[in-house]
C-alpha cells in the first residue's frame, strides 16, 4: 500500500505492481544483506534459537496434554479412578512449558524488532548520506523516483523480512519437522496417512498461486492504465471541459473500468480460494484420521487420547506449509530489494578529499582557465583546450543558444564535474588541490531552477550561513527587493515554504538571491531570470543581482543584451564548446558567431516593430 | 460513508443475502464436525464395528465437501459484488470529478483526487470483501460454537468466557496503543520521502552551499522518529502473538484439567470433553477474527469518507439552460469582481469592458495582477463573485454549459496534449474536422512544418503529457486544436510564451486572417505579442489601470509604459 501513496509525479519504475521483482543475482544479494547484518549476527542467532525453542515447546504441548486425557480415560475403566495427583503434575509441567514457550517467542520477537529497526535505520541513513557523496554525474542517468523508492519501499521490504519472515521461516520449518516427529511418536500409521496430504497441499498452493498471479498481473496492468487515464483526465480538466470532451473521457474510463472489474474479481476469487482449499485438504485428512484412528481405537481405547492430540497436530500442519510457500516468494522480493539498496550503496563515490587543506590566503578573485578539456562522457569531449582569465571583480558573461552547454562552465567551476585535463586556478591555486567544499564556499550561486526547501523563509535564506543574524537576513531581503513581500505574508519570515505556499517563480528567485547575499561568498555564479517571470519582476531581479555582483568576480549565464554589453569578458558557447571569447566590442569586430547572433536579433526586432506599427 | 452503500444495486443486495446464507451454512457445517468426532469417540467406547465408524466418517466427508462448496460460492459472489461495487463507485467518482470546476479541483488537488480514485476505492473494496466473508461468519461461528457447548458444562463455559475476556483485553489494549502509531508511521514515511526528494532535487544547491550536513541532520531527525515509531509498533506485536498463544493453550489445558474432575464426579462424559475442547477453540478463534474486523473496518471507513467527501461536494457551477447556436462573439464584463471563497482580498476588482465581434482584446500586467483569473471567468472555471460576464447578450451563468463551450476555443497556459496521434489531438477540437481543415489549422498555428518532419507525420504518437514534443511545439498544437474548432471566441491564456519571436509573429499574422470573425482574448507577457490588439487592458493588482490601443496607452498609462520600455530596452538575445 505504501508505495502507492507517493505523489504520481515521482512515480519511479517501482511504482506499478512492484511486488514480484526478481533479483538478478539472488545469492549475492542475500549474502550482501547478511554481511550488512554482521554486527547483529549474535543477536539474530540467539533470536533464532529462541524461536526454535519456543516452537518446540509449543509443539510438545498437545502431546503432553494428551497424557492427561489418557489418565482420564484410564480412570474411567471399571474399578479404577482418575489419578489426579498425576494429572496435577502434568498440568503444572504444561503451565511451565506454555509460559516458557510464550517467553521464548516474546524474547525472539523483541530482539528481532530491535535488529530490524536498527538495520532499517542504518540503511536509510546510509542511502541518505550516499546521495550527498555521489558525483553529480550519477544523477544524470537516474530518476529521483527510483532512488526514493529505495529509501522507502526497498528498505521496508528488507525490514519486513527481518522482523517476520526470517523467524517465521525458522519457526515454520521447526514446526513442520516437530509436528512430523510428534505425529510419528503417536502413531506411524496415522502419520503416513497425514503426510499424503502434504504434496496435495503443495500442489494446490502452486496451482492457485499461478492462476491468481496471472489475474493479479493483469489487474495491476489495468490499474496502471487506469492511473494513466485518470492522471491525464484530471490534469487536463480544463481543456476537457472547454472542448466538451467529458463524454469521450468517460467512455474510455468505462472501458478500462470494466476490464479492471473483470480482472479484479477473478484475481480476488482465485487468491481467495487458496485458504479454503488448504482447509479442505486439512479437513479431509482430519476425517480420514478420525476414521482410521477410530478403527484402531476399537482395539485400544486409550488410543482416543492419541487421536485427539493427533488432530491438534493435523490442524497445525497446513499453516507452516503455506508459510514456507509464501516465504520463498518473500525471499525473492527481499533479494531484489537488497540488491537495489546495495547496488546504490556500492556506487562509486567522489574521492575523499579530507586531506586537502590548501586554502587561499589573501583572496583576490582571479580565475584562470588553463587548457581545460572536458566531456560529460569520456568518449565525447565538448570543451577543447579552453584558456581564459577572469580578473578580480570582473564580470564574465556566458552566452549561447539554448542547449549550448552554458551550465557546463558552472559545473566545472563548482567542481560538480571534474575536468578531464588542464586546470582551473583561483588566485593561482588549482581547484583540484583544494577541498571541494572549500571551492564551493568561494562561490555564491543563484540558479534558474529556484530550489527552496520545506522550512521557514528565514531558514531558507540562512541556508548558506546558519548562524546569520536576523539583521543580516532582513538586510539581504531588502537588497533583494523581497522584504516587502515577505512582510505581507502570514507569519512573515517564519512562513513555512512548502508545496502549498503560493510563491511565484520570480519571488522564489528573489529569495534565492537573498540566500546568496547572506552567504556572502567572495565570487558569484548567476543564472538570469527567463521568460517565466513577468517583466516587472524581472526588473526587480535584475536590480537585486546587480547589487549582488558589485565588487565580486562573477560568472553570469546571460539572457539579455544589457548584461552582455557591459561584461568584462564574454564566453560564447555553441554545441558545448566555448567558441569565442572577448568583450562585446571585440566580439562584434570579429564578425563571428556572436556578431551574427547579436546583429540578426537586433535588426529583426526593429523590422518587426516597424511592421506592427 | 454508509451512503456509499447506495452504489449496491438491489441485485447486489439479493446476492449479498445469498452470500450470508452460504456463510451461515458453511459455518454450521464446520461446527458439525467436532460433533461427529465426538460420535466416533462414543462409538469407540461402545465398541461398535469399523463399518459404523466408516459411515460416520463418510458423513463427515460429505459435510466437509458441503462446507468447501459453500466457501467457493461465497468467495466468488463476494468478489463479484465487491468489485462491481467499486467499479460503480469509481465511475461515479470519475464523473463527479469531471463535473468539478477549477475551484473544486484546487480544493482537493489533482494528486489527492488520483489517489482517491484508485487507492481509496481499492481499500473500500477490500474492506467490503472482508466484511462479506467475515462479518457474519465470525459471529455465527462464535454463537454456534457457544450454543454447542453451553449446555454441556456450566463450569467449562465459564472458563471459556474468562479466556475470551482475557483475549479481548489483550487485543484492545494493544490496538489502542498501536493504531494511532500506524497513522504516525504513514506520515513519517511521507516525510522521509519528502526530505530525500528535497535533497535530490536541490542537489546542486545543497552542494554549492556545503549544506550536506544540514540535509543529513534533517534526515536523521525524521529517521530517528520513524525508527522509534516502527520499533514501538513491532514491540507491541511481539507481546501480542505470544500472549494470544498463551491464552489459547491455557484454555485447552484448563478445560481438560477441570474436565477430569467433572468426569470423575460424573457431570461430564469423555465424548463431551473432547467436543468441548474443540468448540472452545472455535469460539476463541472467532473472537480473534471479529477483532481483526475491527482493525480492517476503520481503515475502510477512512477511505470511504475520503471518497464520500468528494461525491457529496455540491458543484459550484450550476448549469443553465439557454442555448444560442448563432455565432456572434460579443463579450461584456459588467462590474466584475472576484475573490476566492476563503479569502478576504479580491483578485479582481470592478472590471468593466466590452468587446465586439471580431475584435482582439489583450490583457497585460505583472504576475498576480489577475490576467489569467479574468480570462478564466469566461469559460466559468470560476464564477464571478460580483457583477456579470455576458456573451452575446446572455449572462454566462444562464447558458447550458455545453453550448457555452461550443462557442469557445481555449488554449491553456500549460499546454496539454493527450496520448494519441497528432491528428487525434487536433481533432479533439472538432471531431468532424476534415483532413483539409486539420492541415489548415496546423498551418495557421505554424505547426505544419514540424509535424511533417515527425516520424509518421500526422500519425505521430504523442506520449502522456506530450513529453515527446518540445514546449513550443506543444503550444502550437494546442493552438491548432483550438483553431480547428472555428469558435466564436478564442481564449489564449499566455499561449505564446514558448514560441520564439519569429514564430510568434508569423502565427499571429496567420491567425489574424483566420479569425477575422472571431473575438480574441489574449493574455500575454510580451508587449510584442499584443501591441496590434484592438484593445489592450492593463491590470495591476486586480484593478484595471488602463484600456486602449498601444499608441494610446503609450501616452497615458504609466504602468504600460514601464512594461513597454523595460522590454524594448531589454530585447531577448534569442
Amino acid at each position: 500500500m505504501k508505495s502507492n501513496n507517493q505523489s504520481p509525479k515521482f512515480a519511479g519504475p517501482n511504482h506499478r505492481g512492484n511486488n514480484r521483482q526478481k533479483a538478478k543475482n539472488f545469492k549475492k544479494s542475500i549474502i550482501q544483506l547478511l554481511l550488512h547484518l554482521k554486527p547483529y549476527w549474535i543477536l539474530i542467532g540467539i533470536a533464532l534459537i529462541f524461536a526454535c525453542a519456543g516452537t518446540i515447546f509449543s509443539i510438545l504441548g498437545p502431546k503432553i496434554l494428551s497424557k492427561i486425557t489418557t489418565e482420564i480415560i484410564l480412570g474411567l475403566s471399571p474399578n479404577a479412578s482418575i489419578n489426579f495427583v498425576k494429572i496435577t503434575t502434568i498440568g503444572i509441567w504444561l503451565i511451565i512449558l506454555y509460559c516458557a514457550s510464550a517467553l521464548f517467542s516474546f524474547t525472539q520477537n523483541f530482539i528481532m524488532a530491535k535488529v530490524t529497526a536498527k538495520t532499517s535505520k542504518s540503511l536509510r541513513e546510509e542511502i541518505s548520506k550516499k546521495i550527498n557523496r555521489l558525483p553529480l554525474k550519477y544523477f544524470d542517468s537516474q530518476s529521483y523516483g527510483d532512488i526514493l523508492s529505495r529509501v522507502t519501499n526497498d528498505v521496508d521490504t528488507i525490514g519486513q523480512t527481518l522482523s517476520q519472515s526470517l523467524s517465521q521461516m525458522i519457526t515454520s520449518i521447526t514446526t513442520l519437522i516437530g509436528i512430523v516427529v510428534m505425529m510419528f511418536t503417536i502413531s506411524w500409521q496415522l502419520t503416513l496417512v497425514a503426510l499424503i496430504s502434504v504434496p496435495l497441499s503443495m500442489f494446490l498452493v502452486m496451482i492457485f498461486v499461478k492462476i491468481s498471479q496471472k489475474y493479479f498481473i493483469r489487474q495491476q496492468n489495468t490499474l496502471g492504465e487506469m492511473n494513466g487515464h485518470i492522471e491525464e483526465t484530471y490534469s487536463a480538466h480544463n481543456v476537457i471541459k472547454v472542448f466538451n470532451g467529458e463524454n469521450k473521457a468517460e467512455q474510455e474510463f468505462d472501458k478500462i473500468n470494466n476490464e479492471l472489474y473483470t480482472n479484479g474479481y477473478k484475481s480476488q476469487f482465485y487468491s481467495g480460494l487458496m485458504m479454503p482449499m488448504m482447509n479442505f485438504v486439512g479437513n479431509i485428512s482430519y476425517v480420514v484420521i478420525c476414521i482410521i484412528g477410530g478403527s484402531m481405537a476399537l482395539t485400544d481405547i486409550t488410543f482416543i487420547a492419541s487421536i485427539v492430540a493427533f488432530i491438534q497436530y493435523i490442524r497445525q500442519f497446513n499453516q507452516p506449509i503455506q508459510q514456507v510457500a509464501s516465504i520463498a516468494g518473500t525471499l525473492q522480493t527481499t533479494a531484489a530489494a537488497s540488491e537495489r539498496v546495495f547496488e546504490f550503496l556500492n556506487e562509486e563515490e567522489q574521492p575523499d578529499e579530507s586531506y586537502k587543506t590548501k586554502t587561499i590566503k589573501n583572496f583576490k578573485g582571479k580565475v584562470e582557465f588553463k587548457n581545460v578539456c572536458f566531456g560529460y562522457s569520456p568518449d565525447k569531449e565538448i570543451i577543447h583546450n579552453f584558456s581564459e582569465t577572469a580578473f578580480p571583480g570582473q564580470k564574465v558573461a556566458i552566452v549561447g543558444p539554448t542547449g549550448a552547454g552554458k551550465t557546463t562552465m558552472v559545473n566545472l567551476l563548482m567542481r560538480f564535474y571534474e575536468i578531464t585535463s588542464g586546470d582551473i586556478l583561483i588566485d593561482g591555486v588549482s581547484i583540484k588541490d583544494m577541498n571541494r567544499n572549500y571551492v564551493r564556499s568561494l562561490f555564491g550561486m543563484v540558479l534558474q531552477d529556484t530550489w527552496l526547501f520545506e522550512g521557514t523563509i528565514r531558514e531558507n535564506i540562512a541556508y548558506g550561513k546558519q548562524n546569520a543574524t536576523d539583521e543580516e537576513i532582513v538586510e539581504a531581503c531588502k537588497a533583494s527587493n523581497i522584504d516587502h513581500f515577505i512582510k505581507t505574508q502570514p507569519n512573515s519570515y517564519n512562513m513555512i515554504l512548502d508545496e502549498e505556499a503560493n510563491l511565484s517563480q520570480g519571488q522564489k528567485q528573489l529569495i534565492t538571491i537573498a540566500r546568496a547575499m547572506v552567504e556572502n561568498a567572495p565570487m558569484l555564479i548567476l543564472d538570469e531570470a527567463t521568460s517565466s517571470v513577468d517583466t516587472r519582476t524581472e526588473e526587480l531581479i535584475q536590480e537585486a543581482m546587480d547589487k549582488l555582483i558589485k565588487g565580486r568576480t562573477s560568472f553570469v549565464i546571460a539572457h539579455r543584451l544589457s548584461t552582455i554589453k557591459n561584461a568584462d569578458l564574454i564566453l560564447v558557447m555553441k554545441d558545448g564548446n566555448v567558441i569565442e571569447t572577448g568583450t562585446h566590442e571585440e566580439l562584434l569586430a570579429k564578425k563571428g558567431f556572436y556578431a551574427d547572433l547579436y546583429n540578426s536579433q537586433f535588426t529583426k526586432k526593429h523590422a518587426e516593430i516597424d511592421e506592427l506599427n | 460513508m454508509l451512503t456509499l452503500l447506495k452504489y449496491l444495486r438491489i441485485r447486489d443486495w439479493v446476492v449479498i443475502t445469498f452470500i450470508l446464507g452460504f456463510v451461515v451454512l458453511q459455518v454450521m457445517l464446520d461446527l458439525e464436525l467436532p460433533d461427529y468426532m465426538g460420535g466416533i469417540v462414543t462409538l469407540i467406547q461402545e465398541q461398535s464395528s469399523v463399518n459404523e465408524i466408516l459411515i460416520q466418517g463418510l458423513k463427515m466427508l460429505g459435510i466437509v465437501a458441503g462446507s468447501v462448496t459453500s466457501t467457493i460460492i461465497v468467495t466468488y459472489l463476494a468478489a463479484r459484488v465487491a468489485c462491481g461495487f467499486s467499479k460503480r463507485v469509481r465511475r461515479a467518482f470519475f464523473n463527479k470529478v469531471n463535473s468539478f470546476s477549477m475551484e473544486e479541483m484546487e480544493k482537493f488537488s489533482t494528486a489527492s483526487l488520483i489517489t482517491r480514485t484508485t487507492n481509496d476505492i481499492t481499500q473500500v473494496q477490500q474492506t467490503l470483501t472482508m466484511f462479506l466473508r467475515m462479518a457474519l461468519s465470525a459471529p455465527t461461528m462464535a454463537i454456534g460454537a457457544i450454543l454447542k457447548i453451553v449446555g454441556k458444562s456450566g463450569t467449562l463455559s465459564w472458563i471459556t468466557a474468562l479466556a475470551i475476556v482475557l483475549l479481548l483485553i489483550v487485543l484492545i489494549t494493544i490496538f489502542s496503543f498501536v493504531s494511532p502509531k500506524f497513522k504516525k508511521m504513514q506520515k513519517l514515511t511521507d516525510k522521509i520521502n519528502g526530505v530525500t526528494r528535497e535533497n535530490l532535487t536541490g542537489i546542486k544547491v545543497v552542494r554549492a552551499y556545503n549544506a550536506e550536513k544540514l540535509q543529513e541532520e534533517k534526515f536523521e531527525d525524521v529517521n530517528q522518529n520513524l525508527t522509534a515509531t516502527d520499533l514501538f509498533i513491532n514491540r507491541m506485536f511481539s507481546i501480542m502473538f505470544p500472549s494470544m498463544q498463551l491464552i489459547m493453550n491455557g484454555l485447552s489445558l484448563a478445560i481438560i484439567w477441570v474436565g477430569g474432575y467433572l468426569i470423575s464426579n460424573g457431570s461430564l462424559d469423555l465424548a463431551n470433553l473432547t467436543i468441548f475442547t474443540q468448540y472452545a477453540m472455535q469460539v476463541l478463534i472467532s473472537f480473534l477474527l471479529l477483532s481483526m474486523l475491527f482493525i480492517i473496518i476503520p481503515r475502510g471507513v477512512v477511505s470511504g469518507n475520503r471518497i464520500y467527501e468528494v461525491l457529496k461536494t455540491q458543484n459550484k457551477i450550476i448549469n443553465g439552460t439557454k442555448t444560442k447556436p448563432e455565432l456572434k462573439g460579443a463579450l461584456e464584463f459588467k462590474n466584475v469582481s472576484f475573490k476566492y471563497p476563503d479569502s478576504d482580498d479580491y483578485v479582481l476588482k470592478n472590471i468593466s469592458f466590452s468587446v465586439n465581434q471580431g475584435e482582439t482584446v489583450a490583457f497585460i500586467g505583472s504576475t498576480g495582477s489577475g490576467k489569467s483569473t479574468l480570462i478564466n471567468l469566461v469559460p466559468r472555471f470560476y464564477d464571478v463573485s460580483e457583477g456579470e460576464v455576458i456573451i452575446d447578450g446572455t449572462n454566462v451563468k444562464e447558458y447550458d454549459i455545453k453550448s457555452l463551450y461550443e462557442k469557445l476555443g481555449y488554449v491553456p497556459q500549460k499546454s496539454f496534449l493527450f496520448r494519441g496521434t497528432v491528428e487525434e489531438n487536433i481533432k479533439y477540437g472538432n471531431e468532424n474536422a476534415t483532413d483539409e481543415e486539420v492541415i489548415n489549422a496546423l498551418k495557421t498555428a505554424q505547426a505544419l512544418n514540424f509535424v511533417e518532419k515527425l516520424e509518421n507525420g500526422l500519425n505521430y504518437e504523442i506520449s502522456q503529457g506530450g513529453k515527446n514534443v518540445s514546449g513550443g511545439q506543444r503550444q502550437r498544437l494546442c493552438i491548432a486544436r483550438a483553431i480547428v474548432r472555428k469558435p466564436e471566441i478564442f481564449i489564449f491564456d499566455d499561449s505564446f510564451s514558448a514560441l520564439d519571436y519569429k514564430t510568434d509573429r508569423a502565427l499571429r499574422k496567420a491567425l489574424k486572417k483566420e479569425t477575422r470573425k472571431s473575438t480574441c482574448l489574449i493574455v500575454a507577457q510580451r508587449i510584442g505579442t499584443i501591441m496590434d490588439a484592438d484593445k489592450i487592458i492593463v491590470l495591476d493588482k486586480g484593478e484595471m489601470v488602463g484600456m486602449g490601443t498601444h499608441k494610446e496607452l503609450m501616452q497615458n498609462c504609466k504602468i504600460y509604459q514601464e512594461i513597454a520600455y523595460s522590454q524594448l530596452s531589454k530585447e531577448e538575445l534569442l
